[in-house]
């Protein structure tokens, strides 16, 4: 499967999930990104690591939580937990510190934090389910660079902790084993010198295989230029979108125009770059259905929250908020999101150009033979 | 191919040069042997050839580097890279991709080959150097001598017209690295690939060359014919010693050569051999002339003895019912090929690192899985692969003193053991500008402060020279002698005929051989050092021995 597949879908999840805090939206959405997680990530590292975006998304909920119980604003309403209120000086205005916390300043909270929890959680299944740096090579040439230095950043962390136990292991044979702080540059110095030794050994290798090597005799000044105007024009743009006293030309029109001029300095920019690609990933029908899929869930909900008037913002009521057209937009964003867990076939772990794998053991599998 | 005019290079900050007016011609076609003791810049004449010196790492560098025309000076290593393949020392570190074929992979799409020419030369490297079962494993996951044969093949993929190899057996058993250097012989010959090659393990090499470059301690260079140079050098491995006393001229370098010339030298050592057996009527002499290297049999209880020890990595089985025993006064050397199991046996051994089923036990009986590592130590003392992990500290005399400590012995023990096994160390020098034989030397020293008995080393003589190996031999021997034992890992054949009392060869996790050193290697043409080729049916293993048998004669 092509990796940017699984980020479109996971891209469309979360434009649905943002466009409203509904808690029918933004609960059934999580359910269908973990089901289809679970239902088709491999025993790759990436894969095991979704665990860890479960428990960063509950951890979402609860800072949001927190924060609302610490210095939200409070509405009458039936209250929960009675707390003191702290009195604040007169210029911090605006800020209500603790306060007797209610069910109507409560649920909105936990609306929103569901909501973040929900865009986590896309990122997460979309990191689970594409490995990362095969993501990286479909990026366009220009960008090359930029996602050849992002391949090295990732590959540090398992290196580093690889580098660690092993240095552990040795400590253990000089003897005494200080733990805590004084046992810190026993373990320390040697993983950042053996790290900074391997970065450099990395960098020697590549720019020896020809690394971000220039075909003689292109320019580079077009490409400065254009990237530089892109810039400016999306600071003015921005600025012509926000401020409403503006004309309407230093809006959107400047934006596009900047676009425009930043896509065209990459295309030459990559023209500079001439590599080829080691059997690419191929874009087939079982990506246009994943990709599609997401699409979907983002149009029906908004569809649903401009067309239709479902309210695209939590209310203070206690009950699910929009009552059963909510519920009912939910299940059907829900059920398309979860289609790819139905419709996709589980092929094993993938190489390159989808070629099946042995499977991924973890630690080193020494079978023998030289 | 290659042109030194006159170069010289001198590193930022360093007091002497690590070149000197190197001037060398290496023609195309040519395999290209750099050989000097450590220390003597082989390294720096290697990547001076590649243009990572000075462009990468600094330094200032005198005359003209040409590599096919082209000019060091305003090439950078990245413009050179489609005429230039380098592998360095640390293959591992070098490593961008995930998985073997997208390593393989990787210099060809920087250089923009096209993508049918990339598939059909990866399957091309595939079955050139072995790797077709390998292709989808992913790197970290591969044994020390699958990695060094993956990052030779991601640079042979590329078809570069110059390779540049930084001890590319350092990690290869004998077999494997023959391998390897046939594969790279074949190519210099089919495709006129012009190969520069920097090797301490002479005895593996040294018949393929067509040109040495001896580099002297000062950074000086003379080249010339491989027998013509090597006959006057300070390094040089066994066959060209055994040559130099038995008188050999012209001076062969392979064993095919030498035996055509040895029948003289075998008649003189049978002859000598009869001579000995004759004057020590009523005592038993052993075999022909050579010393025997049974331990002491009355010190027979065992120091360290493991029974069916099984080790376990996840699902895999790296150690399968293996009996094993170090005796006092005894060197053992455990052989076998590249994952065979050897560093999980050395760990499992000592008690720090896993294992799944069998017993082990220290002279008095306990478990030394259970003893606390600061108890441990005075019983078990192990080096490691790499020495570098136990070393934190910013100087050699830092690091004495915090030996001492740790050991709980009297000041000053460290440093004079590092002082009897390695000579003069400068104590206020960083443990990484170390040469590799001191390095081992300053974790030796750290390690046998406690006064352990036994000793377990997993492969110490990567990145070593003659001498630094003939040190070490000689500071295992004197531990042995002095009662304790001394078990050891290793690839390095010579060594382990220098200094080994019984020899242990494992495959697959399994015990396959278990003997008096002299068997063993004798009757297996993959672990026969040089001179027992070379002089077979006659048995001995090193020159010095041949020396001590010709002596007893006269």
């Amino acid at each position: 499967m092509h990796p940017l597949a699984w980020w479109a879908w996971a891209l469309g999840v979360a434009v649905a999930v943002t466009r409203t805090a509904d808690p029918w939206v933004s609960g059934l959405l999580v359910a269908a990104t973990v089901t289809v997680v679970l239902a088709r990530r491999q025993a790759t590292p990436w894969g095991r690591a979704f665990t860890g975006y479960l428990g960063l998304a509950a951890l979402v909920v609860v800072v949001r939580v927190a924060f609302h119980v610490l210095v939200g604003i409070k509405p009458p309403g039936p209250v929960l937990l009675d707390l003191p209120r702290v009195e604040l000086p007169a210029w911090a205005v605006g800020v209500h510190l603790l306060g007797p916390v209610t069910l109507t300043g409560l649920l909105p909270a936990l609306w929103e934090g569901l909501r973040l929890a929900a865009l986590v959680l896309c990122f997460g299944a979309a990191n689970a389910l594409a490995n990362p740096r095969r993501a990286l090579r479909s990026l366009p040439s220009a960008l090359h660079p930029l996602s050849s230095a992002v391949v090295v950043a990732v590959s540090v962390t398992p290196q580093l902790v690889r580098s660690a136990q092993e240095v552990r292991r040795a400590q253990r044979l000089r003897g005494d084993e200080p733990r805590g702080v004084r046992g810190l540059p026993a373990l320390v110095v040697p993983v950042l010198t053996d790290a900074l030794d391997r970065s450099l050994a990395l960098a020697a290798s590549m720019d020896s295989r020809g690394y971000a090597r220039a075909v003689p005799g292109t320019s580079d000044a077009r490409v400065g230029a254009l990237l530089l105007g892109a810039l400016v024009a999306a600071v003015l743009g921005t600025y012509g979108l926000l401020d409403g006293t503006t004309p309407t030309w230093l809006g959107a029109p400047v934006l596009a125009v900047g676009l425009a001029a930043a896509v065209a300095g990459g295309v030459l920019a990559g023209r500079r770059v001439r590599r080829t690609r080691y059997r690419p990933d191929r874009w087939g029908a079982a990506e246009t259905v994943v990709a599609a899929c997401g699409a979907a869930a983002a149009l029906v909900v908004v569809v649903a929250t401009t067309a239709l008037g479902v309210p695209a913002g939590a209310s203070g009521a206690g009950s699910p908020t929009g009552g059963w057209a909510a519920a009912g937009v939910a299940l059907l964003a829900a059920a398309v999101a979860v289609l790819p867990a139905l419709l996709t076939v589980d092929g094993g772990p993938q190489g390159p150009a989808g070629r099946a794998l042995r499977p991924y053991g973890g630690p080193a599998l020494r079978e023998g033979a030289s | 191919m290659i042109r030194f005019d006159g170069v010289g290079v001198t590193y930022a900050d360093a007091p002497v040069p690590a070149l000197r007016d190197v001037d060398l011609h290496v023609a195309e076609g040519e395999l290209c042997l750099v050989v000097g003791p450590t220390g003597a810049g082989k390294s720096t004449l290697l990547q001076a050839a590649s243009g990572l010196v000075p462009h990468f790492t600094g330094g200032t560098l005198t005359g003209r580097v040409t590599v096919d025309g082209r000019d060091t000076r305003t090439h950078a290593p990245r413009d050179l890279a489609d005429v230039v393949g380098v592998v360095l020392q640390r293959p591992a570190a070098g490593f961008v991709t995930d998985t073997v074929e997208e390593e393989l992979a990787y210099g060809m799409e920087q250089l923009g080959v096209p993508a049918a020419t990339m598939r059909k030369r990866v399957e091309e490297v595939l079955d050139l150097l072995g790797l077709a079962a390998l292709r989808a494993r992913p790197l970290a996951d591969l044994s020390g001598g699958e990695q060094q044969r993956v990052a030779i093949g991601a640079v042979l993929a590329s078809h570069p017209r110059v390779l540049v190899l930084d001890e590319p057996t350092s990690a290869l058993d004998p077999s494997a690295a023959d391998d390897v250097l046939s594969a790279l012989t074949r190519l210099v010959h089919d495709l006129g690939m012009t190969v520069l090659l920097a090797e301490h393990r002479l005895e593996r090499v040294v018949q393929y060359a067509d040109h040495v470059v001896l580099l002297d301690a000062d950074g000086s260079a003379r080249d010339g014919e491989p027998a013509h140079v090597l006959a006057a050098s300070p390094v040089a491995p066994p066959i060209v010693e055994l040559g130099r006393l038995a008188g050999w001229s012209p001076l062969p370098l392979s064993v095919r050569d030498a035996r055509r010339l040895a029948p003289a030298l075998r008649t003189r050592l049978a002859d000598a051999a009869d001579a000995q057996q004759r004057h020590d009527q009523g005592r038993r002499a052993v075999r022909a002339a050579g010393t025997a290297r049974r331990a002491d049999p009355t010190r027979h209880l065992p120091l360290l003895q493991g029974a069916a020890v099984e080790v376990r990595h996840g699902r895999t089985v790296a150690v399968r019912d293996v009996d094993v025993a170090v005796r006092p006064g005894e060197v053992v050397a455990l052989m076998g090929r590249n994952g065979a199991g050897k560093s999980s046996l050395l760990w499992a051994l000592h008690g720090a690192g896993q294992r799944s089923g069998g017993r082990v036990a220290l002279s008095d009986g306990t478990d030394p899985a259970r003893l606390a590592p600061h108890e441990l130590r005075r019983h078990v003392a192990l080096v490691p692969q790499e020495p570098q992990s136990l070393l934190y500290l910013p100087t050699v005399a830092d690091e004495c003193v915090a030996g001492d400590r740790q050991a709980g012995a009297p000041a000053g023990t460290t440093a004079g053991l590092l002082a009897d096994l390695a000579g003069a160390v400068d104590p206020g020098s960083h443990p990484r500008d170390l040469s590799e034989g001191q390095r081992l030397a300053l974790v030796l020293a750290v390690q046998l402060a406690a006064g352990p008995g036994v000793l377990l080393l997993d492969e110490p003589t990567r990145g070593f020279d003659y001498a630094a190996k003939a040190r070490l031999a000689r500071a295992l021997s004197s531990h042995a002698d002095a009662g304790g034992g001394v078990l050891l890992s290793s690839h390095d054949v010579e060594f382990v005929a220098e200094c080994a009392h019984r020899v242990v060869v494992l495959a697959d996790g399994d015990v396959v051989a278990d003997g008096d050193a002299r068997e063993v290697l004798v009757a297996s043409p993959t672990f026969a050092p040089q001179v027992a080729r070379i002089l077979h049916p006659v048995e001995l293993l090193t020159v010095a021995e041949v020396a001590r048998a010709l002596g007893r004669s006269t």
